[in-house]
């Protein structure tokens, strides 16, 4: 059980939170411009690292609102957590 | 006849306090103090129970936590009894019952002991070779294995008791509360550190309390005088609380623990009553200190498990502590120093020794010394090769180790005795350690795993963390105190330690008899009776990997996790495949590290609070009338409203007859309803649904369906315009959380440039659906001021008005195909405005119906509910719903997917209509679909999502999934079910009503 520091609510018990894949996949502007293969990558390739990883959560039975967060999934050390929008750390 | 054996008196029992117990039937008696093993010895009782494979007697081998035998079955037969408890941790009280498990008829005879004889024939993997085939028979097996095996029974009646769960937050958290973890929860109280101690057993001091050797000292004081000291000052210590029959279960990331606080398990049945039983403490420590201890090993040899061979330690332990003598001829088998300790305790207490067994070549400290000079026969570089006695050892035979240590020499020799202590080496308890993610080393010299890599803020101190030297683990403990509390000073600066310890030992995991490995039985795990053989097996079968070995031979699965015997497990393995134990690691050990029980687990969240529910707000209206409940998500759902011990098939075909003929009232409550406000609302309903929603007008609704960004439908609902800027969408009733999360998802990390507010509103109204002919007459009845005519308010549109001075949102919207309208109130006003329809439709037999009845009546129209037509696996094609999908819109949620090569097959399932040639035969839902019958394997071209007969077509219809199904329109098909084949129609989903006519009727 993480002790997840929500950047809107403070520390809460992972309980409360959703996890919500990897980070930083952008929504295809134009998904009608993209080829069969060049949505696919979009929709369904997801890395899944031992190591740093940069996810999504949501503080679902909180204030609701999603961040992002690195963690190295190897010991689940939370390395940072970063609003929606705001640039990821650099590693 | 029963002998007492208890020995000189202990300060930790009081013959004062005499208690009666029963096991296995028969009375005996104990004192206050003691646990149900040692109460058992002293009436010298060694058998216990039978092993799980080979129910070969067993008796009782350690005294704590670690016990693999004596697992019993406490106060059976009643609302408290529970099953796998370890004899070595239940404390007597009066009028307790405990019973063996295992063994059936009785413990003394057993039939499925036959299995020890044909042994042969029961190798590692038998349950994986014999009975995986044929597979169809492995029902008959399980019951055969359940039925002999008996795991102990479980409870059948209410558990009586209350349990409990608490969070509990500290700076830190001591594990153990032997002399390590004493002195550790000391200095960091006093040094300011909120600290809790939690200790296993009731007593603490751990194993130093009882450690009278005359060789060890501490400031000038025998250890357990000195830590009886020590303890004694805890008492006026702030800042820490101690918790004795505390068991840590798990150690989590970021130092979560889950520990079990036993409340009293320790109490005669009438003080048990209402008090809490167990509480599970959720504990938050921002520090952690593990002094869990050391567990001695065993030594494997030919027959080790016989009811009279225990641990060196225990025996100990039974001795110094319990005041019993586990035997009256004992001996020794050892390759250490620990078991002259041991006996030179029962010396000092007048019990008989007959022998040591000594595999090393010999020893020279000062208690080895000492144990010559009591005239006790040591035997150096000698092995224990066999022993006897069926329920209690009577013999041990041992020869001569020839120097490799691989086999044994020389002519044999027999030694009576009724008690053998074993001593194999300590193992350090680091299963909480690597619980908590942090990495260990094998000590190559040592031969333990030892903390190497920690993953929080933790350390692990004391025997645990690899010191098992007085002088070593105090020296060591102050300055891993001193760095992790980052104090200068502690009160172990001071301490003068004398110690004679050797280090010294001989480690052979597997001990040669004169007898070849395949006739020899010597148990790795005594829970699960795995023998070297069994592992040595394995690896001849190509079992390579630890963790696979495991599981072939069920080495350290039962429920003790192998406490004991994991590390021969490993080193058998090592030696046999020649490789270092180092480079094999080690299997994974998982919470809980004792069993827990149910009530600790779920606490105070049973019955009623085992999950929410959610009720609404006419609720009271359905249970006084009587209806059948369904559970929707959290949500108590009517299901029907039987009438005069009506069935439910009679009561849904009386219910969906009344709503179509004249007037039926529905509570709809319970759909997801979504305020979505905010100047791009309307662009933001264009991105999440499939159709247009620019356009609609203020005080319209439309039925939307909203997607996966994968072409799959995901939940649909009609939404409606309130002003400019102002929309309230309704979701399925299980999807309304998911959808919202999914917006918000949306919102928030795609379209931040969006201007929209979602707010949850689900739980603020209350909706009363009025469906039918009359539905009309009712409402106006209701609400007389407001123009009802179809100009005025059409199908598909919103009016907000009063009913008296209660405001309300009326919807004329149709679920059913009937003229209807869904009536949204404050949900305080819910079960009023419900009531007042059920007047008013009173003249027209109104008649409340329920989720079946709505199901039946949507699906007489075609219309698909999500969840139940689809699966995640449907797109709007698939459900020939085209005419929902936008194609002028640029970009929707799933749009991309919906010209996927995968989505665009013709061949993909698609949802049709299926009537049955005998209209009286109804489906039934799940049933599979296909095209021939006399074809094996026949191709499953599908199968029906809803089936009902309708009462009101008089004939059975059903909506079904068929591959390529749009193009088969009247194609015959067959549903093959158990019995018979049934010959079915593809037909136009849309069974009822075709034209639309009804909603304006
Ligand atoms: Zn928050």
């Amino acid at each position: 059980m993480f002790l997840i520091n929500c950047p809107y609510c403070g520390e809460r018990d992972q309980q409360e939170f959703k996890a919500g894949g990897e980070a930083h996949i952008e929504r295809p502007k134009q998904p009608t411009e993209l080829s069969d293969d060049e949505w696919a990558e979009y929709l369904f390739m997801r890395k899944n690292i031992k190591g740093v990883q940069f996810e999504r959560w949501n503080h679902a039975h909180g204030c609701r609102k999603w961040f992002n967060m690195v963690r190295d999934t190897s010991n689940d050390e939370i390395k940072a957590i970063y609003k929606m929008g705001e640039k990821p750390p650099s590693q | 006849m029963t002998k007492n054996l208890r020995v000189k008196s202990s300060e930790y029992i009081d013959e004062t306090n005499r208690i009666s117990f029963k096991f296995n039937g028969k009375t005996y008696h104990g004192f206050k103090g003691d646990t149900l093993a040692s109460a058992l010895l002293a009436n010298d009782v060694h058998l216990v129970g039978r092993s799980f494979k080979y129910h070969r007697p067993r008796g009782i081998m350690t005294s704590g936590s670690e016990e693999p035998n004596a697992i019993v079955q406490v106060n059976p037969g009643t609302n408290r009894t529970e099953p796998n408890v370890r004899a070595t941790e239940v404390e007597i009280y009066e009028g307790l019952e405990a019973s063996s498990q295992n063994c059936w008829p009785s413990v003394e005879f057993d039939i499925g002991g036959i299995n020890n004889f044909l042994s042969p024939f029961f190798p590692a993997g038998f349950y994986y070779k014999t009975f995986m085939w044929p597979a169809s028979f492995w029902e008959k097996y399980e019951f055969f294995i359940r039925h002999s095996a008996g795991l102990g029974k479980s409870p059948t009646t209410t558990d009586p008791d209350i349990y409990d769960h608490r969070n509990v937050h500290c700076d830190v958290l001591v594990v153990g509360a032997g002399i390590s973890g004493i002195m550790a929860a000391k200095n960091a109280a006093k040094n300011n550190f909120k600290t809790l101690l939690v200790e296993e057993k009731n007593e603490l001091g751990g194993s130093t309390i009882y450690e009278n050797n005359e060789f060890n000292k501490i400031d000038n004081k025998a250890p357990s005088e000195w830590l009886k000291k020590e303890i004694e000052e805890l008492k006026n210590i702030k800042n820490l609380e101690i918790k004795t029959r505390t068991s840590v279960a798990a150690y989590h990331q970021y130092n979560y623990l889950l520990a079990r606080e036993n409340l009293t398990d320790h109490l005669e049945a009438k003080d048990k009553t209402n008090k809490i039983r167990q509480r599970l403490l959720k504990i938050r420590a921002k520090k952690v200190i593990l002094a869990t201890g050391a567990l001695e090993r065993p030594l494997i040899f030919n027959n080790n498990d016989r009811p009279g061979i225990m641990l060196s330690s225990a025996i100990k332990k039974y001795s110094e502590f319990y005041g019993v003598a586990c035997g009256s001829k004992n001996v020794f088998f050892t390759n250490n120093d620990s078991a002259y300790e041991s006996a030179i305790s029962l010396y000092n207490k007048g019990i008989n020794v007959e022998a040591i067994i000594d595999i090393r070549e010999q020893s020279e400290s000062k208690i080895v010394k000492k144990v010559k000079e009591a005239g006790i026969k040591i035997y150096w570089s000698h092995s224990i090769v066999d022993t006897t006695g069926y329920k209690r050892l009577n013999s041990i035979s041992i020869m001569k180790l020839s120097n490799d240590g691989t086999s044994v020499t020389g002519s044999k020799i027999s030694i009576s005795c009724d008690c053998l202590g074993v001593a194999g080496g300590w193992t350090p308890a680091v299963h909480l350690y690597t619980q908590s993610g942090s990495k260990l080393k094998f000590d190559e010299e040592k031969k333990v795993f030892l903390p190497n890599h920690n993953t929080s803020e933790q350390i692990s101190v004391g025997s645990c963390g690899g010191d098992f030297k007085i002088d070593e683990i105090i020296k060591n403990l102050n300055q891993k105190l001193k760095d992790t509390l980052n104090i200068n000073e502690t009160d172990l600066d001071s301490i003068k330690v004398e110690i004679d310890q050797e280090n010294s030992k001989r480690n052979i995991w597997l001990l040669p008899s004169d007898k070849p490995i395949g006739k020899t039985k010597p148990f790795v795990d005594y829970q699960n009776d795995a023998t070297a053989k069994d592992i040595k097996l394995a690896l001849r079968e190509g079992f390579r990997s630890i963790e696979h070995v495991k599981r072939y031979t069920t080495t350290g699965m039962g429920t003790d996790q192998g406490k004991l015997g994991n590390m021969h497990a490993l080193g058998i393995i090592a030696d046999t495949a020649g490789v270092k134990m180092g480079e094999l690691g080690t299997t994974t050990f998982r919470p809980p590290y004792t069993p827990l029980t149910f009530g600790t687990i779920v606490g105070r969240n049973v019955g009623k609070f085992f999950d929410v529910f959610r009720r609404t707000p006419m609720n009271d209206w359905h249970v006084e009338n009587k209806a059948e409940f369904e559970n929707v998500g959290q949500w108590k759902r009517a299901w029907y409203y039987p009438i005069n011990g009506e069935t439910m098939h009679q009561a849904v075909q009386r219910e969906s007859k009344a709503a179509r003929e004249s007037a039926g009232i529905l509570d709809a409550s319970t759909l997801g309803k979504i305020d979505i406000q905010g100047s791009d609302a309307s662009e933001f309903l264009n991105r999440v649904y499939t159709n247009a929603w620019s356009k609609l007008a203020i005080g319209k609704c439309r039925y939307g369906l909203m997607l996966n960004e994968d072409g799959m439908v995901y939940d649909d609902g009609v939404t409606t315009r309130l002003g400019e800027n102002h929309y309230i969408m309704t979701t399925t009733t299980g999807g309304a959380a998911n959808v919202l999360g999914k917006l918000e998802d949306y919102l928030q990390t795609e379209w931040p440039e969006l201007d929209v507010y979602l707010t949850s509103v689900t739980d603020h109204y209350a909706t009363t659906s009025l469906c039918g002919p009359n539905s009309k007459k009712i409402l106006k009845k209701i609400i007389p001021d407001l123009d009802l005519s179809d100009e005025n308010f059409p199908h598909m549109s919103f009016k907000e008005s009063k009913i008296g001075n209660i405001q309300c949102r009326i919807m004329r919207i149709s679920f059913t195909g009937e003229h209807s309208y869904e009536i949204n109130v404050q949900a305080s006003y819910g079960k009023d405005l419900w009531q007042k329809c059920i007047e008013a439709g009173k003249e027209f037999n109104i008649t409340p119906y329920g989720t079946e009845t709505m199901h039946l009546l949507r699906a007489e129209k075609g219309f698909i509910i999500v969840g139940q037509d689809t699966d995640g696996t449907m797109t709007p094609i698939d459900l020939q719903m085209d005419w929902i999908v936008s194609k002028k819109k640029y970009d929707f949620i799933g749009k991309r997917s919906l010209y996927r090569s995968d989505t665009m097959r013709e061949d993909r399932k698609q949802l049709v209509g299926l009537l049955t040639d005998d209209p009286n035969i109804v489906l039934e839902e799940g049933a599979q679909i296909v095209s021939e019958l006399n074809q094996s394997p026949v191709e499953m071209l599908g199968h029906v999502t809803s089936s009902y007969f309708s009462p009101n077509l008089k004939k059975s219809i059903a909506l079904a999934v068929v591959r390529g199904g749009k193009d088969m329109m009247g194609k015959k098909l067959f549903v093959p079910m158990e019995n018979k084949n049934i010959n079915v129609t593809v037909a136009n989903p849309v069974f009822y009503d075709e034209k639309n006519e009804r909603l304006n009727a």
